[in-house]
């Protein structure tokens, strides 16, 4: 057994390209080896800015020797079939094996040398090597096919035990030299072979290992802030990206002039990560300090003092550059900033940002107004306080508003107050789009206005809002809570999507360049941790009024939007552990637009179908459904395809503050056909007792589950339905629908289709897996 | 405000007395004589400036149109370029409306670039085992020229000094063959060799004159006209001539004229950009205008050159 080292030299390799190379020159290798039939016991790789290196260990010094067969014509195929056999293996009549009439031919292949097979092999990696992003140089450019690699390839070791594997590509012949460090040891090193290769590097000052060069930038940083007295703000981003960028890792800490701090500390992290790939460092409080940590790639002469200086000195450059930008935006109040959001297009369609603006103010003013966002709790199902940090489902008494800390005024505004705050923060939201800071370092949007509201005197809930109003961002990211910020959050998200939905600009596949997915889940999460009860409709007309008139006639979106964030709802309850199939099988009875209460059945559902009762009544259920469908006996009540019983009745005003003591008059009017009216005709023969108790059973059932759903109480509803799980039991039992009586067929068909009817009053079981 | 710039433009000549010393560091102007030895001694034609105004030395047409073409070419040349937008009023000490690019293009790219360059840094006196040289990943694009490369910025102690390019295409062709490309700031360079904190500070000779008596008053002004001064309709009005005289220039076939005018267009949208007058929708609309005429330049060139793409 043999192992077999490979070095692909290269002008310096993006540092972001590194991990990804590693893997892809494993897989090719694995794959050219298998085509072989070789297999190593072990196959590791490094990479640096210099070099990508593999080294595979185990390898047999000669593949297997294998015996082919290759199936011809029959015995007694005419001639030119034969013929042709012959020609195609190269093998005479006397050399083919006959086997039950048939011809075949045999042939033995002998073991190649692994080295031929290498040899053959590094060429074809380096000319299928996937890089993101490669390119053409030097004399051989003059055609398109000359070859491409991620930078000029500059030298091949390829080292079968101790000798060298030759080949040749674009030129360079493999070998077993290659060089240093580049300026500790610039020269040629020759190495002996797989064993010898990262030791002989390191004495070249060249650590070939990227996990061994992070831990050391890592340990470093961290010493050398500890030396400082201070404490390094962990970056694992950056410790691999410098990791990529440096053969010789050696980590430096220098200061900059404390007078920068006056830029907010977010702003001097970013310049320094961003731009220098610099760590920052915590003094003993906690706060940013005037510190910072290269990695630089050399032992430098001096021990470094030259490079923190040269270092320093950027980075006064950069902070310059930024407190310039900070003070010069502080000067102009974001009020007249948010004139000029009236120059950046949003959309060709949708107009300017100042447009968006003024309806996204309009929304959030409206959300306010609607007592959809309000001061203080606003629903029966959560409870507790608005405003602070505990969730609100975590608060316990819905009754007694537990007065927040946090904010002394919370008691006393009113939602007239709180609609001017919401309307303010909107107004100015997005003004930092236009600062210089901004310009400079998007990512601080939000931030950067945030920082000037507050400066300029905004009320600080507006300045929070300001800084918030894009949260949250990505799963896990923080979901606002207070009131002004739910408020800018939400009318802001609900914006984009109505906007876009309206020019039917709807995400498809992996497409969905204005991220409305994500302003989706952010809405929902938003709504489900404020536990906010609106409709869709609602809003969406809401948004249609702040767009103007001319919008009005092309929103036809509502109907996309709904099945969106049903959807989207789904991905998004899919962590929380909900089934996507629950979540079907209550939207699918369609009209529901409160997507709070949607959940609550979804979860009560959930916990039900969980239970054997669930799981029986769901098997029962399927099987009346079969026989129904098997019987074409068209269902009495049709399930509502999107638009449905109940939808049409408008809602919003009263929503956020109905109770469980006032159901909805929308929900009653889903209630399930009276029995009168259907299912307890009357019997032109005496029924059999499982029939008549079932009958008896959903006379019950079907007005206990109504008033429970009108209530909200899903589990109730649940538990209703709970009771028709032993009568149908029963009923399937003992009882044949198929009577040769067409009455009696009839009667037990219709009663079956009651059953379904009630059931689909909770969800419509069709829709649930398993 | 206009005490401050004062104030500003005195400090720099308070200092220049002090800044003269025993082992003198290179000068300005003696750095930009050691890169023209060195490339000279390289095989490089020693060209000059091109008389116009321009963003960068890759709009020289030493190195936009030259690249084009299987010819061989190899050149080094200084490159003064304007940028309305980063003026500072000559308050920044780094960021500058008008500064100097040295520029040295090698066609083809060389198999030794990278020494070759790092033999640069040497004869200007960087030592790498003092100082941190690194090649970073930065993917060159030139939108308003149709042009891209792969390459690194060169870092030296972190300060970005070089920019270091193989361009691809040019123009919207393909390079055959590939061209090296690199870019060096003068000015940041010569902050590192005489370890100075300010530009304006920088030692231009060897006989007390210093960068910032030269050019502070230069930033002063020029900042305040791109910013505030510069009438936009008549800006407007020169971005439309320069617009039809280029295709005036391309419809009779002559490619060298037709770049020029690219280049004037060019640079007036540039100071239209630093008057603030241009919408980012509209930017798209003038980059693309621009584009237009220098990738119609370089067509010209190839056709002129009977070379196909």
């Amino acid at each position: 057994m043999t192992d077999f080292l490979l070095e692909l030299r290269s002008e310096e390799i993006p540092a972001r390209m590194q991990d990804r190379a590693r893997e892809d020159l494993a897989k090719l290798f694995a794959a050219e080896l298998a085509k072989a039939g070789l297999v190593a016991s072990e196959l590791v790789t490094y990479a640096t800015p210099r070099r990508l290196t593999l080294i595979a260990r185990g390898l047999p010094t000669e593949t297997a020797a294998v015996s082919e067969e290759t199936k011809g014509p029959k015995a007694s195929a005419p001639p030119q079939a034969l013929e042709g056999f012959l020609r195609k293996t190269g093998l005479t009549r006397e050399q083919l094996v006959e086997r039950d009439g048939v011809l075949f031919a045999v042939i033995d292949k002998p073991g190649r040398a692994t080295a031929h097979v290498l040899a053959e092999a590094i060429p074809a990696i380096i000319r299928a090597f996937p890089w993101p992003k490669a390119m053409r140089w030097g004399a051989a450019s003059t055609t398109m096919e000359s070859l491409r690699w991620v930078r000029p390839l500059q030298g091949i070791v390829a080292l079968f035990g101790d000798d060298v594997v030759p080949c040749e590509v674009a030129g360079i012949v493999s070998g077993a030299a290659t060089v240093g460090h580049r300026f500790h040891h610039p020269g040629i090193i020759t190495i002996g072979n797989a064993d010898d290769y990262v030791e002989k590097l390191r004495a070249c000052h060249v650590i070939v290992d990227q996990a061994e060069r992070r831990q050391i930038i890592a340990l470093g940083a961290t010493m050398a802030a500890r030396k400082a007295g201070l404490e390094l703000v962990q970056d694992e981003g950056l410790l691999t990206e410098n990791a990529g960028l440096t053969e010789f890792p050696v980590p430096l800490l220098g200061r900059f002039d404390a007078a920068f701090l006056d830029v907010p500390p977010e702003v001097i992290q970013l310049t320094a990560r961003v731009n220098q790939k610099y760590f920052v460092c915590r003094d003993a409080d906690g706060a940013l300090a005037n510190a910072f940590v290269c990695t630089a790639n050399i032992d430098a002469s001096d021990g470094g003092a030259a490079i923190i200086e040269g270092n320093r000195k950027v980075l006064a450059a950069r902070l310059s550059d930024a407190k310039f930008f900070y003070d010069t935006d502080l000067k102009v109040p974001l009020e007249e900033q948010a004139r000029k959001l009236d120059r950046i297009v949003f959309h060709e369609k949708l107009g300017t940002v100042a447009d968006k603006v003024d309806r996204v103010a309009k929304l959030a003013r409206w959300l306010v107004e609607e007592g959809i966002v309000a001061s203080s709790a606003p629903l029966p199902l959560a409870g507790g306080a608005g405003g602070g940090h505990v969730p609100l489902a975590n608060a316990s008494d819905a009754d007694s508003p537990s007065p927040n800390p946090s904010r002394e005024r919370e008691g006393e505004l009113s939602r007239a107050d709180l609609a001017s705050l919401a309307e303010r923060a909107a107004r100015l939201c997005k003004a930092d789009l236009v600062t210089g800071m901004v310009g400079e370092f998007p990512e601080l949007q939000g931030l950067m206005g945030g920082y000037y509201a507050a400066a300029q005197g905004e009320d600080p809930a507006v300045a929070a809002a300001i800084r918030d109003h894009y949260k949250p961002v990505g799963q896990g990211d923080d979901v606002p809570t207070d009131p002004v910020t739910v408020a800018v959050s939400l009318a802001d998200k609900l914006d984009t999507l109505a906007a876009f939905f309206a020019i039917d600009e709807r995400p498809t596949g992996s497409k969905d360049p204005f991220a409305l997915r994500r302003a989706a889940l952010g809405v929902l999460a938003i709504q489900t941790s404020s536990h906010l009860r609106y409709d869709i409709q609602a809003a969406y007309e809401a948004w249609g009024r702040a767009a103007g008139k001319e919008w009005l006639s092309i929103a036809t979106g509502l109907e996309h939007l709904r099945y969106f964030f049903a959807d989207r709802l789904k991905v998004q309850q899919r962590e929380a552990g909900v089934r996507h199939d629950l979540i079907d099988a209550v939207f699918a009875l369609g009209g529901e637009d409160d997507l709070v209460r949607l959940l609550a059945r979804v979860h009560a559902l959930q916990a039900f179908i969980g239970t054997a009762d669930g799981a029986n009544l769901l098997a029962g259920y399927k099987r009346a459904a079969n026989i129904l469908k098997k019987e074409g006996f068209a269902p009495s009540s049709p399930l509502p395809s999107g638009e449905g019983q109940g939808a049409s009745a408008p809602r919003g005003e009263g929503d956020a503050q109905r109770t469980p003591d006032h159901p909805h008059p929308s929900d009653a009017s889903r209630l399930p056909p009276s029995p009168e009216g259907r299912g307890d005709l009357s019997l032109s023969y005496t029924p059999e007792p499982a029939e008549a108790a079932l009958a008896n059973a959903l006379d019950s059932a079907e007005p206990a589950a109504a008033a429970a759903i009108g209530a909200e109480d899903f589990a109730g509803a649940m538990a209703a339905l709970a009771t028709l799980r032993a009568p149908i039991d029963q009923f399937f039992e003992s009882v044949i629908v198929n009577d040769a009586h067409d009455d009696k067929r009839a009667a037990r068909l219709a009663l079956l289709d009651r059953v379904r009817a009630a059931v689909h009053n909770v969800a419509d079981f069709s829709k649930i897996e398993g | 405000m206009a005490e401050a710039k004062r104030c500003a433009w005195l400090t720099p000549s308070r200092h220049c007395g002090k800044a003269r010393r025993v082992t003198q560091p290179l000068s300005f102007q003696n750095m930009i004589l050691r890169l023209h030895d060195y490339w000279s001694r390289h095989g490089c034609l020693i060209l000059q400036p091109h008389d116009m105004e321009m963003g960068a030395g890759t709009f020289h047409p030493a190195t936009t149109l030259r690249a084009l073409g299987p010819d061989s070419w190899n050149a080094a040349f200084v490159q003064p370029c304007r940028r309305p937008t980063d003026g500072r009023y000559g308050e920044n000490p780094n960021r500058l409306q008008h500064y100097y690019q040295y520029q040295v293009i090698l066609k083809p790219s060389p198999p030794d670039l990278q020494e070759l360059y790092l033999g640069s840094l040497a004869a200007i006196g960087i030592d790498p085992l003092l100082h941190d040289i690194r090649f970073v990943e930065d993917d060159w694009e030139s939108p308003t020229l149709g042009a891209w490369g792969l390459g690194w910025e060169v870092w030296c102690d972190g300060m970005e000094v070089t920019q270091f390019t193989y361009f691809q295409q040019m123009g919207g062709f393909d390079m055959k063959p590939v061209a090296g490309e690199l870019t060096y700031g003068l000015e940041r360079l010569a902050l590192y060799i005489q370890n100075k904190d300010s530009v304006y500070d920088l030692a231009f000779n060897d006989a007390g004159v210093t960068y910032g008596q030269v050019f502070h008053e230069n930033e002063v002004e020029m900042s305040t006209w791109n910013f505030e001064i510069a009438d936009t309709d008549s800006l407007f009005d020169q971005f439309r001539k320069h617009v039809a005289e280029c295709e005036n220039c391309l419809a009779a076939k002559l490619p060298i004229p037709a770049y020029e005018q690219a280049i004037k267009a060019s640079h007036v949208f540039n100071l239209l950009q630093a008057r603030g007058v241009i919408s980012v929708a509209e930017r798209q609309a003038y980059m693309g205008r621009v584009r237009d005429l220098a990738k119609g330049s370089c067509q010209a060139w190839m056709d002129r050159n009977g070379w196909a793409a």
